[in-house]
């Protein structure tokens, strides 16, 4: 219900009312047409959050990867040996690429 | 798909699992409130990744489960009234009221349509000068903005065919009544992170202060509830008591202003009742005095009363999360997903749903 996709503005429509200010935004090749009207300085090029045709909020590409960089940080930090997953990988076959 | 499936890589999974392992020390009870994490944590086994010690309970984080029974009545009544399209999300359709539900009123004539957004209703309402258009306005503090959105739009266009039936439901008192219940065995919570996208999250501080709870602001994807839990499991075994943000890439504390605006320009704060909870003081949306024309409660009178949900069900003692689906006698039963007897087997995201579709299945498979 809460879902919110990840997508693109590739294009702004302007209107007087602000209310009515849409754009499309690209989801991985599908464009569709969304409400701007809760982003300051909406721009082509800027990547939002989207839940039911209305963006969210700017997605924060520069913290993008943080779940990235807090395993590394975690793992280095308490020199944890990340090899030594062997004794759960057998039940995580639903953890899927992709 | 960028920016979704990088955070379903299995092997940094397999590291947070790890990590978790290493982490934990004791049992701990952590709630993740909304019913889109329970979708994930099911749909790929997270918590057959963690350690037994670590035990997911999950919340009444899916407005379609909570929304009340009487108002679904309503929501079935108005659609169908001759004249009348009703719109609401596909979630909403099979939830059981007490003599039917909205796919019911379809069957025999009504004019009941599913919509992405509440904004197609408001063309729909433009384009159908001649019908009524209503809207079956549920959901968190995500979906109220584009709710809001919609009024304000019908209201530019001077529309008088469109109104909405609202059931907008709030996260922060929800968690509050499940924390001072005298049998909450909750110690942590991952907050909604789609939620707290549009609201921040200086709300949960006062909340995790007075009930000396952890709270981690959550996102949706496996990658995001591992790290979050990971998060969570870090100040229980340090006896922190903080509330951080796992999803920074789409949440800031101060959530999005320019939406929260939207959104308190055409809503107040109102008590609602919960389904399978009871009432929440202060846990709601309504119409401003402002928008009533818009209300569809006020325009169509239908008569509606307080009604018990079947005695067999124990969706209330699911929603707070003191039982999980499997202890429902009437689970894979009598209820499945398509004859349900309670709301959390009707979304997709409601715990009941999730096992069913989830746990019965490979069960059964194996
Ligand atoms: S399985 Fe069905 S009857 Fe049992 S609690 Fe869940 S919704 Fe209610």
């Amino acid at each position: 219900m809460c879902l919110g996709v990840p997508g693109r503005i590739e294009e702004i429509s302007g209107n007087d009312d602000p209310i009515f200010l849409t754009g499309k935004v690209d989801f991985g090749g599908v464009l569709r047409e969304v409400i701007l009207a809760g982003i300051k300085d909406a721009k082509v090029g800027d990547w939002v959050i989207v839940h039911a045709g209305f963006a969210l909020n700017k997605l924060n590409e520069e913290e993008a990867y943080e779940v990235f960089d807090y395993l590394r940080q975690i793992s280095e930090f308490g020199r944890i040996e990340l090899e030594d997953t062997d004794g759960i990988s057998g039940r995580a076959e639903v953890v899927e690429k992709g | 798909m960028k920016y979704v499936s990088e955070y379903r890589d299995k092997e940094s999974a397999l590291k947070y699992a790890a990590l978790i392992r290493k982490l934990v020390t004791r049992e701990w009870s952590i709630m993740e409130v909304c019913g889109g994490q329970t979708h994930t944590i099911v749909k790929y086994g997270i918590d057959q990744l963690l350690p037994d010690s670590v035990n997911l309970i999950h919340g009444p984080g899916c407005p379609v489960c909570v929304t009340p029974v009487e108002l679904i009545d309503q929501a079935v009544a108005i659609a169908g009234l001759e004249n009348v399209i009703f719109c609401s999300f596909g979630d909403m359709l099979r939830v059981p009221g007490s003599w039917s539900d909205l796919l019911g009123v379809k069957a025999s004539g009504g004019d009941v349509r599913m919509v992405y957004s509440p904004v197609d209703a408001v063309h729909m309402a433009a384009g159908n000068p001649g019908k009524e258009i209503v809207f079956f306005a549920v959901g968190f503090e995500t979906t109220a903005p584009v709710t809001a959105a919609a009024v304000l739009q019908a209201e530019h266009l001077a529309l008088d065919n469109f109104s909405m039936l609202v059931s907008h439901v709030l996260v922060p008192p929800a968690i509050e009544i499940i924390l001072s219940s005298q049998d909450c065995a909750v110690q942590g919570f991952l907050a909604a992170g789609h939620v707290c996208t549009v609201m921040g999250y200086t709300e949960y501080e006062p909340i995790a202060e007075k009930y000396g709870v952890p709270i981690v602001v959550t996102g949706f994807e496996p990658l995001d509830i591992l790290e979050g839990i990971h998060m969570c499991l870090q100040q229980l075994e340090e006896g922190r008591v903080d509330v951080e943000n796992q999803y920074l890439r789409a949440v800031s504390r101060e959530g999005n202003r320019a939406a929260i605006e939207i959104m308190r320009s055409v809503f107040e704060v109102t008590d609602r009742k919960w389904r399978g909870i009871g009432r929440i003081p202060g846990s709601g949306f309504r119409l401003r005095e402002r928008f009533s024309r818009f209300d569809a409660g006020k325009k169509f009178k239908v008569s509606s009363h307080e009604v018990d949900e079947p005695e067999i069900c124990i969706s209330g003692e699911v929603l707070r999360g003191n039982k999980r689906p499997f202890e429902c006698v009437a689970f894979g039963r009598e209820c499945t997903p398509v004859h349900p007897l309670g709301a959390p087997m009707v979304s997709s995201e409601g715990a009941c749903a999730a096992y069913y579709r989830y746990r019965l299945a490979r069960t059964n498979n194996e």
